[in-house]
């Protein structure tokens, strides 16, 4: 019990003290916030550029081109066989002739086309798997290419791979933007507990003169170390929710015009959480470093 | 209570502040120390509360050799001893109250006991309605009684006072010394280091006269004080 109200008076000092220098207390909680904003902020981005890719890459197709001069029978058993596989959710038959017509029209290359003596174009069949999952989706298509009369199969999975590969490299650099940042959180919270320990070194030296323990002279630091990363944490957090607020506004009338309801989504608790504990640890961490760095050199005399 | 026996204590560079002191200060007793500046007086202080270690000999503290003591059990020891610096080592970011206060916030005191504790030291020593004032809006004097007052408020059993007639008038010398003697009559143990011949004349007890660095001759004064 006495112990609990130790450290609620010591509580009590820490924020007094903070709104002794509310100047100074600002501009830190501030740094500290911007500093936390930028790792967290890619983090945001990260995590809703993987959800529209999943969103997309869970429509795949694959493309099966038959052999030419495939008969009209032939195509109707592939179409059944097809039809009856597991992983396959539905299909679409396009004829080589539309095929052709769909070229013409899309590419405006009527001119070429229309100079062929024959259509080069292959009948085809447009799968939909109900599966999106890229293993899958290569296990069905190495299926299909032993089939009789199929030519070839075409499986775009590629660009999959590659959104996968982008969202590493995101992943990685803002991994690598968070530790720095961290690491700028902590050092700053070491120059402020430095500069707290030379401006009451009097006091410090007093109270070890009067019996104080090594523990009570620390926890003053460390608590003011815990709650100014605390408060960076709160600030950081403020800082993304104002900004997701205000690009999502314009983001709205971007993505109507693409048919699309893309949105950043916002910190969800959990990682509100995880931002405010691990802002306060770091804070906690830095007065730590700084106090056991500098205590000691306060010896009275 | 205190007991030194052979105690050296040389600083880095040589110079020997110390020089094979013996002597024995028993519970309750009030002593003096004496000598010119320089002599050592505030040498020997330190190493009763152990701001200073002796180079060697034993220097005994309520039982604890300063010596080996561990700097984990130093705070404890520091408790049970009030010091009294002639500098005062009072705080001026705080009141009055507040500087009497920290003791007994560093011993996790309940705030409406402390509170009562703060108050009875400082009418003690006659500044109890002070206690809103910064220290630095006081007199030396009365920053003195203040430091008085902030050495007592945890009831020590051992009181160590550095010069602390130093810089004062005669009149203000008699009143702090009358607080000392109050002290001495509860029991509380004594060693005010001074070189106030009158003080030395008006409240005669034992003295330890050091002349640099060395302990001469006992000389006991005429009873107690």
């Amino acid at each position: 019990m006495r112990t609990l109200i130790e450290h609620f008076q010591v509580l009590r000092f820490t924020l007094r003290q903070l709104l002794l220098t509310p100047n100074a207390s600002l501009l830190n909680i501030t740094i500290i916030g911007i500093a936390l904003s930028l790792p967290v902020g890619g983090y945001v981005l990260l995590k809703s550029v993987q959800t529209l890719g999943a969103q997309i890459a869970g429509t795949p197709q694959i493309s099966v081109f038959l052999s030419a001069g495939t008969g009209t029978g032939d195509i109707e058993r592939i179409g059944e066989r097809l039809k009856q596989h597991t992983v396959v959710k539905r299909i679409e038959f396009v004829p080589r002739a539309t095929a052709l017509k769909k070229l013409q029209q899309s590419t405006g290359l009527s001119d070429i086309i229309g100079g062929l003596s024959q259509n080069p174009l292959p009948d085809a069949f447009i799968v939909y798997p109900a599966d999106g999952n890229v293993a899958t989706l290569e296990k069905l298509r190495d299926e299909l290419k032993t089939w009789q009369r199929v030519e070839h199969v075409q499986l775009d999975s590629a660009w999959v791979h590659k959104l996968e590969a982008l969202l590493d490299f995101g992943r990685m650099a803002v991994a690598i933007l968070a530790a720095l940042l961290s690491f700028a959180l902590v050092a700053i919270t070491f120059n402020t507990i430095r500069l707290q320990i030379l401006t009451r070194r009097e006091e410090i030296e007093v109270a070890k003169l009067i019996g104080a323990t090594d523990a009570f002279i620390r926890r003053p630091f460390l608590y003011f170390g815990l709650t100014q990363g605390l408060l960076g944490g709160a600030a950081a957090w403020l800082l993304i929710s104002a900004s997701l607020l205000l690009l999502n506004h314009t983001l709205t009338e971007l993505a109507q015009l693409y048919a699309s309801d893309f949105s950043l989504q916002g910190l969800s608790v959990a990682d509100s959480l995880s931002l405010l504990g691990f802002s306060a640890y770091l804070g906690w961490l830095g007065a730590w470093f700084s106090v056991s760095q500098h205590l000691w050199q306060i010896e009275p005399r | 209570m205190i007991k030194f026996n052979q105690v050296y204590k040389r600083y880095p560079g040589g110079h020997e502040a110390l020089k094979n002191l013996s002597f024995d200060i028993a519970e309750g007793e009030m002593v003096y120390l004496t000598g010119h500046s320089g002599a050592g007086k505030s040498t020997l202080l330190k190493l009763v509360a152990a701001i200073e270690r002796p180079s060697s000999g034993g220097v005994l503290v309520k039982g604890q050799n300063i010596r080996s003591i561990k700097p984990a059990a130093i705070p404890a020891l520091r408790r049970n001893i009030g010091l009294i610096f002639q500098d005062h080592k009072l705080l001026f970011d705080r009141s009055a109250f507040d500087n009497v206060m920290l003791p007994l916030q560093i011993c996790g005191f309940d705030h409406r006991e402390a509170a009562k504790r703060v108050r009875a030291a400082l009418d003690k020593v006659g500044l109890l309605d002070r206690e809103k004032a910064n220290p630095i809006a006081l007199s030396g004097g009365e920053q003195q009684r203040l430091c008085i007052a902030r050495a007592i408020v945890n009831r020590p059993t051992i009181l160590l006072a550095d010069e602390p007639t130093g810089n004062l008038d005669t009149e203000y010398s008699t009143e702090i010394m009358n607080i000392f003697k109050s002290f001495h009559q509860v029991g509380v143990t004594l060693l005010i280091s001074t070189h106030d011949e009158g003080i030395l004349r008006q409240f005669p007890a034992r003295a330890l006269h050091l002349k640099k660095g060395e302990l001469q001759a006992h000389s006991t004064g005429s009873g107690q004080a």
